[in-house]
């Protein structure tokens, strides 16, 4: 158990390094984002409820880390005609909670956030439960794994296509 | 809203090599088709694996309608509409189960999985009703083609066999990617909404003309071998079918290449189970024949799309409101082949995939593109002068050409006029 004095320092890191995440996402800085992530991160947002198995069931993103920089280099070629132009972005996060310690040391965290999103198609509003799974690595807070259970990914939703 | 064609004007907005685009976007001209098109033809509604136990249902749909899927007592397939047969309410609220009857919240009418109506609340007060006349409503004809399940309103007409006709013989050939002969629809839907007329995805699903430019941000960074199969060069060919059936017959093109499973961008080296399993159950010639060709790229009209590896059930809900639904093609017996179908239909297709947040970003700017009125008319003509019958009499043209297209509008074009 961290002391409640070493729990409040992470608590604040913590909430400073998903401040500066959600700000990356809404201002379309695919690189900076893609360098949060560890060598092995894991990036899911599943489709039809929270508890799927993504090894057996569609997910509307389940990227290893190979397939985040694939998703990332796509953004950069200015090509990507959904987001030709760019989505523009403003989210809120909050609700961050630090979760039970897992066992490699990872730091669990939870998070909510609503997303506005304004594209050519018309103004759309995203709404999340977020969890991670954060790791220091060389002293800075990176991303082994995040999940994002949009509330409702149950049913037909319009292209995702920016970072969420 | 524009008044409906009169049955004269079906001929002046489909010409031979152009379409108004008053069809994309008239409120009356969905709703006619909705009567003409998806509750008379054959419509694709869901497949046999999805529900493959006694007592096992599936919520899908025939346009705007909800439909219950169910496999009865009996093992017999039905098509139910998601309909109290008393005051309208919804009888079933989840996406899937396994239910031998169905209990309507309202008034507790209760419903077996067959259909009927099998007790009611305080049945004194309908003394003497016949509960065979309070059934839930069903759809009328249930076909299934190599467990892919259709429905038709219609009493009469063609059957599912015909209707399929020439196009029956891609279903066959994607069976025959299992070395079971079977499909299996396991994996779960996306389920991606788009902000467009339900024709611009059809038409787009064969249109070979798109590829290079719609998806060239993808194609230049995952190193792949798509792009040459729509190029200029390229040996593959579009294909209509009739009944609007359409292809993209990339077989010309894999046959060239000549090497098993180069269709999915692998090898046999790299899927050695699903390959000896295969030898096994083809024989040598076949098997390498069946895994050079690979699986067709072919959408049975009005809603089935069947994309190498996935599928599409295409569900329109108002004039510029569509969903795509669409699942990784499992094939029965081949679970190495399959764990790889899933990992990249996850990466190419639904909300936020590679290829189909394009596609649908194209879908929604031709729907408000088309709301201009100067030019009035969708151009269709490419590789009109150059189409050509293949040996089984079915119009072919080069990969890029609107062969498709100006199938799916002449058999379009037949339904909507009336007799």
């Amino acid at each position: 158990m961290l002391s409640r004095e070493s729990s409040a320092a992470l608590m604040s890191a913590v909430t400073g390094f998903l401040y500066r995440e959600a700000r990356l996402q809404d201002e379309h800085q695919y690189e900076a984002w893609e360098k949060l992530w560890t060598d092995d991160g894991v990036y899911w947002v599943p489709a039809n409820g929270a508890d799927i198995d993504p090894e057996r069931e569609m997910s509307i993103i389940y990227d290893n880390r190979s397939r985040i920089a694939l998703r990332v280099r796509q953004l950069m070629t200015g090509k990507h005609f959904t987001q030709t132009p760019q989505s523009n972005l403003r989210r809120l996060v909050s609700n961050i909670e630090l979760m039970d310690e897992q066992p490699d040391g990872d730091i669990a965290v939870a998070s909510n956030s609503l997303i506005f999103e304004s594209s050519l198609r018309d103004d759309t509003l995203w709404a999340a439960r977020n969890e991670y799974r954060l790791r220091h690595v060389e002293g800075e807070l990176r991303i082994a794994y995040k999940k994002v259970v949009l509330v409702n990914n149950a049913k037909a939703i319009y292209t995702l296509s920016f970072l969420v | 809203m524009n008044v409906m064609p009169r049955v004269s004007q079906w001929s002046d907005l489909i010409r031979p090599d152009r379409v108004h685009g008053s069809l994309y976007t008239d409120p009356a001209i969905f709703e006619a088709e909705l009567q003409n098109i998806w509750y008379r033809g054959w419509v694709y509604v869901g497949h046999e694996t999805e529900v493959p136990n006694v007592n096992d249902y599936v919520v899908k749909s025939i346009g705007p309608q909800s439909v219950i899927m169910t496999r009865d007592e009996q093992g017999k397939i039905n098509l139910l509409l998601n309909r109290c047969s008393h005051r309208g309410n919804q009888v079933c609220s989840y996406d899937r189960g396994n239910a031998r009857s169905f209990t309507c919240p309202f008034h507790s009418w209760t419903f077996a999985n067959d259909g009927r109506l099998v007790g009611y609340a305080f049945p004194d007060g309908y003394e003497g009703q016949d509960k065979s006349h309070l059934a839930l409503g069903r759809v009328t004809r249930v076909g299934s083609y190599r467990g892919f399940v259709f429905g038709s309103f219609a009493a009469d007409g063609p059957t599912l066999k015909e209707h399929l006709g020439g196009a029956a013989e891609t279903i066959d050939r994607l069976v025959r990617t299992s070395p079971e002969s079977e499909v299996e629809i396991t994996a779960g839907f996306l389920k991606h909404r788009v902000k467009a007329n339900w024709k611009f995805i059809l038409e787009n699903e064969c249109d070979g003309y798109h590829p290079a430019f719609v998806h060239t941000s993808i194609f230049g960074v995952a190193d792949s071998m798509i792009g040459k199969l729509y190029g200029g060069a390229s040996s593959a060919l579009t294909r209509d079918y009739g009944n609007g059936h359409t292809e993209i017959d990339l077989r010309p093109e894999f046959r060239k290449r000549d090497q098993p499973m180069s269709w999915f961008g692998t090898s046999e080296e790299r899927l050695s189970d699903y390959s000896s399993k295969m030898r096994t159950a083809y024989g040598d010639t076949a098997a390498r024949e069946i895994m050079i060709d690979g699986t067709p790229h072919v959408m049975i009209f009005p809603n089935l799309f069947i994309a190498e590896i996935q599928m599409f059930v295409i569900q329109p809900l108002g004039v510029d409101d569509s969903v795509q639904h669409v699942t990784a093609l499992q094939f029965k017996g081949a679970p190495d082949l399959n764990r790889r179908l899933r990992q990249q239909t996850m990466g190419s297709v639904g909300p936020a995939g590679f290829l189909l947040a394009d596609d649908s970003e194209m879908y929604e700017r031709c729907h408000r593109g088309v709301l201009a009125r100067n030019p009035e008319w969708i151009f269709l003509g490419r590789g009109e002068r150059r189409e050509r019958r293949d040996e089984h009499g079915f119009t072919v043209g080069h990969v890029t050409d609107e062969v498709p297209s100006r199938g799916i509008w002449t058999h379009y074009r037949k339904l909507m006029e009336p007799a």
